[in-house]
Formats: C-alpha cells, structure tokens, sequence
C-alpha cells in the first residue's frame, strides 16, 4: 500500500545550520519523496547595498556575509580589488592573511563539529567546540578587536599589526586544541552513533558531484582531490606545506572524515605561517578613503573557504564606488541545490544532519 | 556496519571532563577582561574634537550624525557640532575612528548596554559615557595607520643661495601629478571655509583638483575671489591653520594648490574662455572707486559682472596695490598681476592710472559723477621709528624702498643693511636688501616666535642668510658730518614675564649696548592710510577709529552711499580680508543702487 504522503515545514529555526532557512519537505512516511528549500530570511542585499558605498565603506560590510567564517569575504574583496588596482601587498601582510583565514577555518570547524553533533542529538559536543572556539575568538579579538566581524583583512593588506606576544598565544590556542582532538574523536568521530547515523547519508554521486558544483570537503568526501589552496594557491599557500585530504564514501562520514584530518593541516599551515612570517609592514596604505577610486576593470577571485571554493567578482567603472561585487559561496550549491536533490529519499531525522554535513549557510546563500 | 563496542564506549570518556573548570566567566560577579584594541563602545574627547563630521560621511551605516550640544559653539576651526552614535545601526568596525583627523574618537573597552529606552540607544560618545570618567580605550586610532595622509606633498623652492640671485620666483609650484596627490588628502570638511574671510569654496576646488578638473577648480576659485592666482601664492592662508588634518599633519596645502590650478592657466583670454562669463546687461548704476589694491579690484570685477558701470581711480601707473608695490616680485610675479587685472578689465572694470583723487580729481567730483563710491586706499604711510637721527640720509622705510624696487627704480642701498621690525614688511624689505647684494641684520624687540612675520617668510629669510636678531631694542641712529647713515645703536633685551597674563615684555638690559655698522636703516613698524583727500564736512559725518573707516559688517560707513574696504576696514591687513571686503561692499552696493 503506498502511504499518504503529508507536507512538513522544518525550521526556519532548527539545528542543521547556522542562520535561518526552511525546508519544505513532502514525506510519506518517514521518507522524504520530496524537498524544497526555502530561503528569504537573511536577505540583506549586501551586494546591491556595496553599490552605493565607497570601497573602503564595502569591507564591514562583506564580513556579515559568513557569519562562521567571515574572513574568505574581506580576503577575496581585498584581493579583487588589489588586483584591478594593481596594488601590492606586504609580504607580511599576507602571511598575516592566511593566519586569520586558518584560525577562522579552525573556529568554523569548531562550530560544524557542535552542529555536526548537535544536529543528531549529541549536545556535549557543541558545549565544547562553542568554548574551545572562544580560545580563537579571544586571539581574534586581540589581533582584530572584534571576535566574530573582524573587518581586518582590506585593501593593501591588514589593519593592524600582531600586538606583542601574539605568536606565542596563538601557538599555545594550537597546542590546546591540538590536545583536545582526541578529546573529540572519543566523543564524536569514534562515537559508534555518530558512524551509525553518517555513513550511506546524504550521498552525493560521485559522478554527479562536479556537475552539480559541489566543492570543498562535500567534494573531497567523494574522492576528488580538489582546493583552491594548492590548484590556485593565493596570498602564500604556495610557501607552505600541507596534504590535501580526500576520502571515498560521498557521504555524512567521509565528509566528516575530511574536515577532522583538515582541522590537523590547519594548525600545521599557521604553525609555518608564524614561523615564517617576515618583519615589515603589514599595510600599503590607500590614498584618501573619501576619494579613492579604483581603475575600471574587474577581477574573479576565490578563496579555499571551510564550505569549498568562494569567489567574488568585482566589478568597477572606474569611481569610487564599486558598479557590481558578486559574491559566488558554495552554500548557495549546497544548500539549495544538491540539498534538494539529496534530500530525496533521506529520512526526516536526518535531513538537519545532512543540511549540516553540506555546511548549509543561509546568511552566505542569500547575502 | 558491524557492531562496535569500542565505539560505544569510548563517547564515555567524556565524563572525565566534568571536573574541569568552566570556559566561562561567572557574571556579573566576574567580567571579562577585554583585548588591548576591543572595539567596544565609542568615546570622544569633546575638547579635541573639532566637529569636522568625517566621522559621520565615513560611516556605512548612516549611524552617526552631528549635533549640537551645550557648551560647544561655531567658531574657527570648531564647527561646533559633535558626533552622535546610533548604537541600533553601529557594527563597531572603528573605520569612524581610524578616520577621525583630531585623534579625538576612540572606542573604549565597554560593551554591555542595556535599556528599555529605545532613544537612549542615541549615544554622544564623550557625553554619555559613565560619568566617572574611568572608560578605557581600547581600540585607538594613534596605534595603526591612519587612514588619511598626514604628510604634505613638499614644496619645491630654488635654493637660497640661488634665490638671492636674483627676483626669480622662489617657490616653483605643484607639478600636474603633485597637485592631484596633495589635492587627494582633503577630507572635504570644510572647517576651513568658516575661516577664510570670502568663505572661498574650498573643499568644492580642492575636490576638482583631485578629480583632475582643474578647469572646474578655477570656475569655483572664481565665484567669490578674482584674485585666485595671487591668493595662491601670497596669501596668509588661514584656511591651513585650521585644516582639520593639521591636528595631527601637516596642513592641506591650500594655498598651492590654488596656486597650481590658477597660475597654469596661460593667460587672461584663457581665463575668460575658461570662465566664460555672463555679463549682465548694464544697469545704469556707475560706482566709483578708490585705489586699485585687491578690495578695489575685486569689487570692480563682481559689479562690473553685474552690469554696473564701474570706474577704479588709481594714483599709481599700475593695478593691485600694495600687491603690486609692496610685496616683492620673488613672491608675486608681475605678469601674474596682468594677467589678473587684464581678465578685470576685459570684461569691462574702467580703471583710470595715476589718478589721485584728492590731487588729480578732488572727491567731490567723484561724487558727482558716481551713485556710491567705495574707498580702498590701503595704508600706505609709513610710521616713525621714533629714534633720534632717523631723519639721516639712507635712513628710509622699507614700503618706499620696495615701492622703488617693484617700480623699477633703483636704490642705493650700499653693502650693510639693518631693518627694524618683525612682520612681513621687514622681511620683505631684508630679503630684498639680500638681493641687492647686501649683508642684512633684521633687529626685532621681541623673540622669534613672537615675530608676527609668517613663519615660512622667516624661514625663507634664515635660508638667505638674512641675520635675525631678537630681543633688540634700537636706541639710535648713528651718521656721519655728510648727515649719512653709518650705524645703528642698539640695545639686547630680557624678556620679562607679564603679571596680567599678557605676552611677555623685553626690557633693555643695562649696558648691554652695542652699534651695528650700517649703509642703510630700513624701518618697517608699520603704516596708516592717508585721508587727507576726504572733505571735512564729509569726515564729520562718517567715524574713523585708530585710523581707520568704522564699517557695519556690510563694509558701509554712516553715508548710506560711501564704502570702505581693504585696510583702511578691517584689522587683519592682509590681501584676502581686502578682497572678502570688495566682495561684501558689492552686495552692499547692489541692494542700495538696485534695491534689490
Ligand atoms: C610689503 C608688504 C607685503 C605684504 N605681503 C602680504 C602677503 O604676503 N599676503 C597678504 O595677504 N597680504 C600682504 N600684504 C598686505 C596686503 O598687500 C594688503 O592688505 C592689501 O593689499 C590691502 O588691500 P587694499 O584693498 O586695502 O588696498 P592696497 O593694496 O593698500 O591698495 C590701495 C591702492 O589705493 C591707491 N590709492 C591710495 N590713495 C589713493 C588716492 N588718494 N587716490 C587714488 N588711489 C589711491 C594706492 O595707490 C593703492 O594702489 C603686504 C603688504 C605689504 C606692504
Ligand atoms: S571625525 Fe573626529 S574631529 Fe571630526 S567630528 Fe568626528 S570625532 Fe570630531
Ligand atoms: S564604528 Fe563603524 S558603524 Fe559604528 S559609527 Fe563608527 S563607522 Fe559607523
């Protein structure tokens, strides 16, 4: 007998993301027959309202545009602009750059391990991850003095120079959270529910995986070796070493499996960042912000972001406003798209675990 | 998957942790302790702050206006107004701050606010922070970069001992890519138009300039002064003084910058073709003028635009005054002055040379051929020195002698040259004198920062060599049986505090007495007008006070049809003061003749 199918309208308020977003979700049963996203809470139309601000005014702006991981949206304006200006930019001010871009990876990673567990019920976890990134925020918030927005990372490199002692705080953060990793493998990433729940979960095929756009972790839990960080290298990627890491399975647990051996890159990247980090200056200063405008052109630029591959395209007619600044994020792919496509046929507990798995971020899909 | 036992277990670790202590800080009993350069909420040093509002364009979010609070007024280089933060719109990036040209923003260590007053969240930073005054700032604008730039584009000058060579124009003026990076530091604030007596439009020129416009700069320049190009190189630009940016910088540099975009412009026709001026059809009205210095030029040139038929009466064979006679050609070259006055008289400024109404014309003539008459006959009488023997030959007073000079007359100066006196006149005489070959010594009662002398003239003077000698007091002027001039006596000085809070005084030092071997004694204490050509009966009725005209704020004396303007008017004495006085006499003029 084929059971009567029902409709259910899941969230815009529910643990499978941060930010707000609903899923409508036509169920028979306990299956989902089919999914459909609905977005429209978080529309700010930052792209529309950077139209009308100067270019310096635009760089508070795009921070909001990822609330976990803010960063890639000043690095990748910053550098759209730097390269349709021709602008160099400090060397130190790059290795300063990735710093932040690492430490923001290392926090958002902190809070999709909360999601990631919370999501399936396991709430010990965010009670952890959500303090042990307080230890990031606190450096955050010494090296930029906000915690979340940073507005750090602009045009011709970053805002402030390291106060004194920060290396060696920022070292101590690592080696803390290095220490609590096995702290979090007992709890989630050996936890036999959590396996049970993850693997043949939110499948993506692997053949579909690239035409339907998936990128980051999504992508490399399906075996493909691909990230922005080495096929493109930015800023100074290209003067570190670090595995990218891939796993077979195109499921919740090999995405999972990807991120925890990432959170390890992570801390070595900024461990040889510090190391290698020069002296001088950490800013080329722009001409008069009221006045400055940049050349006509535009610029692609992307960014490895904890989500996969985010680019921004700027475009400027020459004035001191920019004419067009896209702003192109994997949650737009995954979390509408290749959500609604596997959604079909999940269960409904699942779906917020696999909204999760897919790094779902409202405030990114609607700007 | 098979079944994990190892997997169900191992999640039991957990437990271990609950005997650690928290993350957290327990509130309020505990609070956290924020990073050195927090971003919390906003404070502001209402003293330093000087109103220039870059604050409030900075913002993104449209989250600060300027108001007015007690306590603070409008007045030079203080808008008056300060900075009001709406914390339901602030995202706290600082960009206000690291903005702020004063320093005077900063944002403290605070962050907890809380009210169920929805107006409250209107915040004047310096006013309602906690009133115990303990706020810490935290993020600072003096630790980064600022975001404007406080370093003026240098000035390029011939060197001194090339200058002294000759008259040659001593400052060489802003390159094209020079002027549009100084041009690029103005903040557009416009603290500095308050001050400028014509209210010039500053921050509108400077932006063309920025912009590369140059020949907007110039239509702008134009609508309130006509005498841009001598403005840009001689003015006492008080503009600078106040620029919002000179509270940590160096100044915009105002004058050259108006001194690039006036002086490339080749010649008057260009000027004309430039400005392309709308003349207004003549009205019938005729006004005369006395004396073609800058007040009576400029106010020539607006009435004469106007539609007014204007005469200037000059006793001179020149335009432009103590620009032209007094100040020296290094600084002021002459075909700048034609070139301005040519573009006066093309659009139709009468100016009738060597005229000296009082001589040539009496005053009454002028009055019946003329509905209003505006005098701006400048001072050009020279005071005394009050020493005794000052009546010897090659003992004279520097605005004859560099009248002379600018004439094309040539004085006997000799080879030792002191002048008395410490304000722009003196050094223009001393580094004239310099010119001329001779070894110059300027005596001054009082210090060198007392020297009410332009500090960049008394730089210039040092970098010719010209000696400067404070704190001394002539006694006496020494000449020879021939009645001529061999030497100054002179006394050094102390300088004494004043009880009443007053600059200090010098007083002689006894015996400390020496003579200055000399050609020539140039004295340069200062002037007055001449009135003498002024009918009595006509004096009578309007007030003259410390020598000069009394005028309402409108440049009008007692007689609703008589004008003053220029130094005989104002305190200041200077050329820009001369020419807002022309510009004010005009509309004056205009609502008497068109009753408009
Ligand atoms: C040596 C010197 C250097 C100076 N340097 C500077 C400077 O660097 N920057 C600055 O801003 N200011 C400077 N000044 C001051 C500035 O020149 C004057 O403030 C300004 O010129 C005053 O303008 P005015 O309209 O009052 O007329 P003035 O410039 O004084 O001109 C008055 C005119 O009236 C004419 N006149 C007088 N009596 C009669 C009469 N009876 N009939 C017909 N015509 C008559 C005179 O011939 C003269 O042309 C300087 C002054 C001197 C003396
Ligand atoms: S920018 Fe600074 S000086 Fe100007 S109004 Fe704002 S607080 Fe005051
Ligand atoms: S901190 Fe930023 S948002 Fe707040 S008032 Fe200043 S410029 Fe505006």
């Amino acid at each position: 007998m084929r059971e009567k199918e029902t409709t259910l309208y899941l969230g815009p308020q529910h643990p499978g993301i941060t930010g707000n977003m609903m899923v409508k979700l036509k169920v028979a049963g306990d299956t989902i027959v089919k999914a459909e996203t609905h977005v429209g809470y978080l529309h700010r139309a930052f792209e529309k309202l950077m139209e009308n601000r100067t270019w310096t005014q635009c760089f508070p702006i795009v921070c909001r545009i990822c609330v976990p991981e803010p960063d890639p949206n000043e690095e990748n304006l910053a550098r759209a602009i730097e390269e349709i200006e021709g602008r160099e930019v400090p060397e130190r001010a790059k290795y300063i750059r990735v710093m932040v871009l690492e430490l923001a990876r290392l926090a958002s990673y902190q809070l999709w391990m909360g999601g990631q567990s919370g999501s399936m019920g396991l709430y010990t976890m965010p009670q952890w991850t959500v303090g042990d990134r307080d230890y990031i925020l606190d450096l955050f918030e010494e090296l930029t003095g906000g915690r979340i927005y940073h507005m750090y990372i602009w045009a011709g490199g970053v805002r402030r120079d390291l106060p004194d002692g920060l290396k060696g705080r920022v070292l101590n953060v690592l080696k803390y959270l290095e220490n609590r990793l096995p702290d979090y493998d007992k709890l989630m990433f050996q936890n036999a529910m959590f396996r049970k729940r993850a693997e043949g979960v939110g499948i993506i095929p692997k053949e579909k995986a690239i035409e339907w756009g998936v990128v980051g972790s999504p992508l490399r839990g399906c075996g493909i070796k691909h990230d922005v960080r080495i096929d493109e290298p930015y800023e100074v990627y290209d003067k570190l070493e670090f595995e990218v890491p891939t796993h077979e399975g195109n499921d919740i647990w090999s995405r999972a499996m990807v991120r925890r051996q990432e959170i390890e890159q992570s801390i070595s990247i900024i461990r040889q960042v510090l190391d290698k980090m020069p002296e001088g200056e950490y800013y080329n200063k722009i001409p008069n912000p009221l006045n400055w405008t940049i050349p006509a052109g535009d610029a692609f630029v992307k960014t490895e972001s904890v989500r996969g591959e985010f680019g921004y395209y700027v475009v400027s007619d020459g004035s001191d406003k920019p004419r067009r600044v896209h702003v192109r994020g994997p949650a737009y792919v995954h979390g509408v798209t290749v959500l609604e496509e596997i959604l079909k046929g999940a269960n409904i507990s699942d779906v917020s675990f696999i909204m999760n798995s897919l790094g779902t971020c409202p405030p990114e899909i609607e700007r | 998957m098979a079944f994990d036992l190892k997997g169900i277990l191992t999640p039991f670790a957990a437990l271990s942790q609950g005997t650690k202590p928290p993350h957290t800080v327990k509130y309020p009993a505990e609070q956290k302790e924020t990073a050195h350069r927090y971003r919390g909420m906003h404070h502001n040093d209402l003293e330093e702050c000087i109103g220039c509002g870059t604050c409030s364009t900075i913002c993104q979010n449209g989250a600060i206006d300027m108001i007015h609070i007690d306590g603070y007024e409008t007045n030079n280089g203080d808008s008056g107004l300060r900075p009001r933060v709406d914390n339901g719109r602030c995202c706290w990036c600082a960009l206000c701050v690291d903005v702020c040209p004063t320093g005077s923003l900063n944002l403290t260590s605070d962050y907890i606010y809380v009210t169920e007053d929805p107006d409250s969240f209107l915040w004047t930073p310096g006013v309602d922070n906690a009133k115990d005054g303990k706020e810490k700032l935290s993020w600072q604008s003096s630790e980064g970069k600022r975001l404007l730039d406080y370093e003026r584009v240098p000035m390029k000058e011939l060197e001194g001992t090339e200058r002294v060579k000759s008259f040659a124009e001593v400052v060489l003026g802003y390159t094209e890519d020079e002027a549009r990076k100084e041009a690029d530091r103005c903040i557009a604030c416009g603290i500095c138009t308050d001050i400028c007596p014509v209210h010039m439009h500053i921050p509108e020129y400077i932006n063309a300039i920025a912009r590369g416009e140059d020949d907007d700069a110039v239509r702008i320049i134009y609508d309130n002064n006509p005498l841009g190009e001598m403005c840009g190189k001689v003015c006492t630009r008080r503009c600078e003084t106040t620029c919002a940016i000179n509270h940590k910088g160096d100044p915009v540099a105002i004058r050259w910058l108006k001194e690039y975009v006036t002086a490339r412009v080749k010649n008057a026709d260009v000027i004309k073709e430039i400005l392309n001026p709308d003349i207004a059809e003549p009205n019938g009205h005729s006004v005369g003028i006395i004396g073609a210095g800058p007040s009576g030029l400029t106010a020539a040139y607006y009435l004469a635009l106007k539609g007014f038929d204007v005469t200037i009466y000059e006793s001179k064979a020149h335009a432009g005054g103590m620009i032209m006679y007094g100040i020296p050609k290094y600084r002021l070259p002459l075909d700048s002055i034609d070139k301005q006055v040519d573009y006066m008289l093309s659009i139709g400024v009468k100016i009738k040379y060597n005229t000296k109404v009082g001589t040539d014309i009496t005053f009454n003539e002028l009055k019946e051929k003329h509905e209003a008459i505006m005098i701006g006959i400048g001072f050009e009488v020279p005071y005394p020195i009050g020493l005794t023997g000052e009546d010897a030959k090659g003992s004279i007073q520097a605005v004859n002698f560099l009248y002379n000079i600018n004439s094309g007359i040539n004085v006997d100066i000799g080879d030792k040259v002191a002048v008395i006196g410490g304000g722009n006149v003196a050094i223009d005489a001393a580094r004239v004198s310099k010119r001329m070959g001779a070894e110059v010594t300027i005596l001054y009662r009082r210090r060198v920062e007392d020297m009410p002398a332009d500090w960049e003239e008394i730089e210039g003077a040092e970098h010719e060599n010209v000696i400067i000698h404070p704190q001394a007091i002539p006694l006496e002027v020494i000449s020879d049986e021939n009645g001529k001039v061999t030497g100054v006596k002179y006394a050094n000085a102390e300088m004494i505090a004043d009880d009443k809070g007053g600059r200090p005084r010098p007083k002689i030092i006894e015996g400390d007495e020496h003579i200055l071997p000399l050609t020539t004694l140039i004295g340069a204490i200062g002037q007055e007008a001449d009135y003498s050509f002024i009918p009595d009966d006509i004096k009578e009725q309007i007030e003259i006070s410390r020598g000069r005209i009394v005028v309402d704020e409108n440049q009008a004396t007692a007689l609703p049809w008589l004008f003053a303007t220029g130094d005989i008017a104002n305190r200041q004495a200077d050329a820009i003061s001369a020419i807002a006085d022309g510009y004010r006499a005009v509309k004056s003029i205009e609502k008497l003749l068109l009753k408009k």
